[in-house]
This record gives structure tokens, sequence and C-alpha cells, in this order.
């Protein structure tokens, strides 16, 4: 098997076994930021600890700086920024939390910087496992939030997030889940690639008379969120342009599977899309007319997409805001009538099985407008 | 350095502070939320003929390291200023321990107003025993904490007082000629949160001095007191005369002045045993 995967290894680039961890580590390397700052938290200490080796073996030229906090982690990526330096950082779950004051701080400032979110759960109780609560906290803050499905998904959803943060001016983080994906291994094709050179709207430097973030008053900071928020909302087509770029032309925002002529669509992040897929598949195969709608983006939110779907839609949250799940909500304000299930909050297994007796309620019409599962 | 017409308070000892920045070459000054950040002025104006980056409360020390982190990537040429208040060193303090600790290329310099002054006179750690403020109102029950002290063993750490110009300058300048972490804590007497008259700032400032309520030091290679703080040990005034002037003491009574002149005197006399060893 190896062997074969190796014969494979040319056309553009190599393919190894990595984690979605490595994955990203790996396309950090190829962005070659000048600063990186983390903190150490499960199940992101591995990307840092990875990023850490290439530096220290010289692979990678990067100022490697070891904070005291999450808070500090985005302050340090958030100043050298400022400088004009290409940044990473990477967190999860409470890490997120800790830093969340900076996380608006830096999407106002309109800095460009990338960060690994592998979604954990937060506490209490004590959880180390995955939902998409720490993301959601993070999803209406001002920041492009894209969503990984697997290892290869993380390698290129991070490789692209450097050329599109710098082309936005908005914050980029790529989320993916605790374990599931962060710590399995797959085939990952390391592409070849050359990103361009850092660019940003502004820097900061010595001798400018110049004052950032001083106090508003009148409409300075509402035009300034105005701004941020529009341009996200309108952000969809550079984020494409740029993908497709580094990523081939197939790229978007959503992947659509099996969805032409289906009745029946589910809609999905992360994870488990993968069994969702396959679910989709066997049920295909006894003629019931159903398909996938898999988000790889939950902000911009591909709402294009969503607006195409004719069939019943469901969608599977794994976090719970008030009365619905993380996006059930929001799609709603699109798709009126669409089912919502929380499901599998903290890691909670929910197998193959379990994911096909919960599509089939849904195809039966038996799922109610919001139900968790369990 | 700083634009008249700006929006300090009469007698404004952080403006006597902010003055002394042109001893430093290519500063980047960066604020918390402060006295200093309405002292620098509503966006789109600027008090301060300076770059300026205002940044959130506890984040402060590590921006300054991040952005002192990029510069030296980058090769541009830069002395980074974290500029902070007590309440910020406060709030901030395990940021501020861990720059120093990684003794990042950044010049801390904490204006010490002994309380939040910019949300209207709140107690800090920095406020001294028994003085009143809002949420101390009748008066604070600890001892005051000195920041500088408890990081006198990382890079170049060192007191100044607006009441002593030239010192503060010269300490200003020796800081941001040298590399790495380097921390200034300047003791800024203030009006209306201390209640004394606008026009008493300097001489406040030089009463907490001569009565041993602010001491002088700089910690290089070696721990030095100030020769200004030395003859003040010698010759020293009454604490009498510094806290009668202040508001914030009122009602103090005489064993709680005496308690606070002993614990003054007794921290200058540990610094003289520390001056020894360190």
């Amino acid at each position: 098997m190896q062997e074969r995967l190796q014969d494979e290894s040319y056309k553009s680039g190599k393919r190894v076994l990595l984690n979605g961890n490595q994955a990203v580590a790996e396309a950090v390397k190829i962005a070659e930021p000048d600063v990186i700052a983390a903190y150490p938290i499960t199940p992101q200490t591995p990307v840092v600890e990875k990023l850490a080796e290439f530096v220290a073996e010289g692979v990678l030229n990067s100022e490697f700086v070891n904070v005291e906090s999450e808070y500090s982690a985005l302050s340090v990526v958030y100043g050298a920024a400022l400088t004009g330096a290409r940044v990473f950082t990477a967190t999860s779950s409470h890490g997120l939390a800790y830093m969340y004051e900076m996380c608006w701080w830096v999407a106002g400032s309109r800095v460009p910087l990338v960060m690994a979110l592998p979604t954990r759960s937060i506490g209490a109780p004590w959880n180390i496992h995955s939902d998409h609560s720490d993301v959601m906290i993070l999803k209406d803050v001002g920041w492009i939030i894209s969503m990984a499905e697997n290892a290869q998904e993380c390698f290129d959803l991070t490789l692209i997030g450097f050329p599109i943060s710098e082309e936005l001016n908005i914050p980029y983080s790529v989320s993916y889940d605790a374990f599931m994906v962060s710590h399995t291994a797959e085939v990952v094709e390391v592409r070849d690639v050359e990103l361009p050179k850092r660019k940003q709207a502004y820097k900061i430097l010595p001798n400018s008379e110049f004052a950032l973030n001083a106090v508003t008053v009148n409409d300075a900071r509402h035009k300034a969120r105005k701004t941020l928020m529009k341009d996200l909302e309108n952000s969809r087509r550079k984020i494409e342009k740029i993908g497709r770029c580094f990523l081939g032309e197939d790229f978007s925002l959503a992947e659509k599977y099996r969805v032409e002529d289906a009745d029946y669509v589910i809609v999905t992040y992360g994870g488990w899309s993968g069994d969702f897929k396959d679910v989709v598949d066997e049920m295909r195969d006894e003629g019931v007319k159903i398909g996938l709608l898999k988000l790889r983006f939950l902000r911009p939110l591909p709402e294009e997409e969503l607006k195409e779907i004719s069939g019943d839609v469901l969608v599977v949250d794994r976090s719970a805001l008030y009365k619905f799940g993380g996006m059930g909500g929001e799609i709603k304000r699109i798709i009126p009538e669409a089912k919502n299930v929380i499901a599998a909050l903290g890691g909670y297994e929910i197998g193959y099985s379990e994911i096909k007796a919960l599509v089939r309620r849904f195809v039966s019409g038996k799922i109610g407008e919001v139900e968790w599962y369990p | 350095m700083i634009l008249p017409g700006n929006a300090s308070c009469h007698g404004c000892p952080i403006t006597i502070a902010m003055k002394t920045l042109d001893e430093i070459e290519n500063p980047v000054v960066l604020m918390p939320a402060s006295c200093s950040t309405v002292i620098a002025g509503i966006h789109p104006n600027s008090a301060l003929k300076l770059t300026v980056v205002h940044v959130p409360f506890p984040s402060t020390p590590s921006v300054a390291a991040g952005m002192s982190r990029g510069y030296r990537k980058l090769g541009i040429k830069a002395n980074v200023i974290a500029w902070m208040g007590d309440g910020a060193a406060d709030i901030s303090f395990t940021a501020l321990k861990a720059i120093a600790e990684r003794n990042e290329d950044v010049m801390v310099v904490i204006v010490d107003n002994e309380a939040f002054m910019n949300t209207g006179n709140q107690s800090s750690s920095s406020t001294p025993k028994y003085a009143k403020t809002t949420t101390d109102p009748a008066g604070k029950r600890e001892n005051r904490r000195s920041v500088s002290l408890s990081l006198i063993n990382y890079g170049y750490v060192a007191t100044a007082s607006v009441g002593y110009v030239k010192d503060l300058r010269r300490k200003m300048r020796k800081a941001g000629e040298k590399d790495g972490f380097r921390l200034l804590h300047v003791h800024c007497p203030c009006p209306p949160g201390w209640k004394f008259e606008a026009g008493l700032t300097v001489e406040i400032a030089r009463l907490a001095v001569q009565s041993l309520f602010w001491i002088l030091w700089e910690k290089d290679n070696k721990l030095r007191i100030s020769e200004i703080s030395k003859k003040a040990y010698e010759n020293r005034i009454p604490a009498e005369k510094y806290i009668k002037l202040q508001g914030r003491f009122k009602g103090i009574k005489r064993e709680e002045i005496e308690e606070l002149e002993k614990f003054a005197v007794e921290e200058f006399e540990r610094l003289l045993k520390l001056e020894e060893i360190l």
C-alpha cells in the first residue's frame, strides 16, 4: 500500500501519510511565516510541536515565540502582523475562549493572519473531544472560517488561508475536528507550490505619527464594523479565485455531493461529512434520491449553494446555540423548512449505523424542527 | 512629542513623562486603555507626534513583543515601548513577566498614578494603604506592592519620578539605548485622583521621594539606589508632610501615618540590603 502511494507521488508534489495537525504544519511550512506564537492545548499541540521542530531543524525560518497563554499567542502574532510580518498561530476550545478579546481586536484592525483551530468542546465539564462549540464563538466575530473534512483539506485550507487573508485583510481560521481529523493519519498530497509574498492594507512603522485604533466617536466604529462585515459577506469570489489558483478548478465554498436531482439534502461540515456521504451512497443504491451539501466555509456562508437546494433539508450540527445547532438557525433563514439535529457533543461516538438510522428517520419525515441526538 | 491642547487634566503627571519620550530613537508606542489613551486623543486626531498603537488592556506586553519580533525579522529599526498605567501592569502581569523572562526587546514604561484613574479612581495593587478610592471608600486595607521590584531580576529595571525630570530623562535615554527587556517605573502623582491642587504635581512627586514613599533606584548590571533617594534617607522629611497634602488620605489617623512611615523606611532599608547583594 505504502509503496503504491509512493509511486503515485509525483505529478504535483508528493503523497505522504499525515494527520490533520501535521498537514496543517506542512502547509504552514510552505507559507513560511515570519513569526509563529502558540500555547499548547489538546488537540492543537502537535501542530506547534511540528513547527517548532521545523524551526529547530532549520527548514523553516520563523521567529518562534513560546508564549505564556493563548491570549498572548494571538497578541504576539497580531503585533508582528502589524509590522508587515506573515504570522501563524493555533489553538482550540478554552484557548480560543481565553484569546477571545484579541479575536475581535484582530478582526477590527483588518490584519491578515492565519489560525488553526482543531475543534474541541468547551467545558464545564472537562472534555477534550470534538464538537464545534469553540468555532461557533468565532463565527460572528468577523473572521473567514473554513472547516476541513480530512487531512488533505487541513493542508489545502491552511495553504490558501495565507493569500486569502492577505488579499481580504480579514483574519482566517482553519477548523478541523479534534482527534477524528487532527490525530488521524491519512494520505495527503503535499502540493509543491509557492505562495505569493505577504501583502496587507497597512503597516505600522516607526516615525510615522500614525495612531492606530485610537478612541472613536460618531460613526467611525460603526463604519469600521460595517465595512468588515460587508467585505466578509462579499469575499466569496476572491476566496474562490485564490482557491482555484492553488487547488484546482473545482474548488468552491461548498461541496455538492449528489445533490443534482435530490429530494433530500443533508447539510454537514467537518469530519463526519465523509460518513454522511457513505450513507448517501448506500441510500442512493436503494433508490432514495438523497444528496449532501458540505460547507467548506462557514464564513462567508455559501448561500448560493444553499439557495439552490430544492429538496427537504436536514442540517446536522455538532454544537448547541439557543434552540438550534450552530448553523441550523441561520440556515433556516435561507431554507425555512430545514430540519436541524444537534448531535454528538463532547466527542460522543456516533457510528455509521447510527448516522444511517438518523438519515433514515429524516427521509421518512420523522425528524422534528430541532432535535438532539442523543 | 505631545501637542498642546490635548485632553489631559490640569497638572497631569503623565504628560510630563510623555515629553521625555523624545529621548528615544525610532519609537513605536503601545497603549492599553488608560489615561494615556485619552490624552493621545480621539480618532482621526492624535496629540502625540509618535507612532501609537492602541491595544486591549492585558495585551500590551505581548503585542509589543510581537511587534519587536516582527521588526527584527524584517530588519526594521524600531524601539517598541509598552506604555501603561499601574492598572494595566496588574491585569497584564502574567504577560509582563513572560516577556521579561523571554528577554523580549521591549521597553516597558509604567506611569504609576497609584489607581485606575481613567475610570475614576479605583484601587490597584499600587494604591497605598489607607488611601481612599471609589472601590475602597473607607481606605485601602493592603500595602502597595512595587511591580518594578517584583521584576528586578530581569534586564534593565529602574524607577523614576516626574518630580525629578533630569533623572527620568537619563533613565529613559539609557533604557532606550539598551536591547532586550527594559522596565521604567515612573511615579505620577495625580491631582484629581489623589485630590491635591493641580499646581502641586511636581512638589508632591518630590515629597514622595523625600519622605521615602517613592524610592529612585536603577538595576543595570547591579542595583544602585539613586543619590537623590540616599540623601532623602539621611534627611528624611516626615510622612505627614507628604500625606496631609492629599485628599485621598483625609481622616487618616496619626498611628496610621506612623505605620505608613515605618513601612516606607523599612522598604528603603530592605533595598539598601538588596544593594549589597544584587
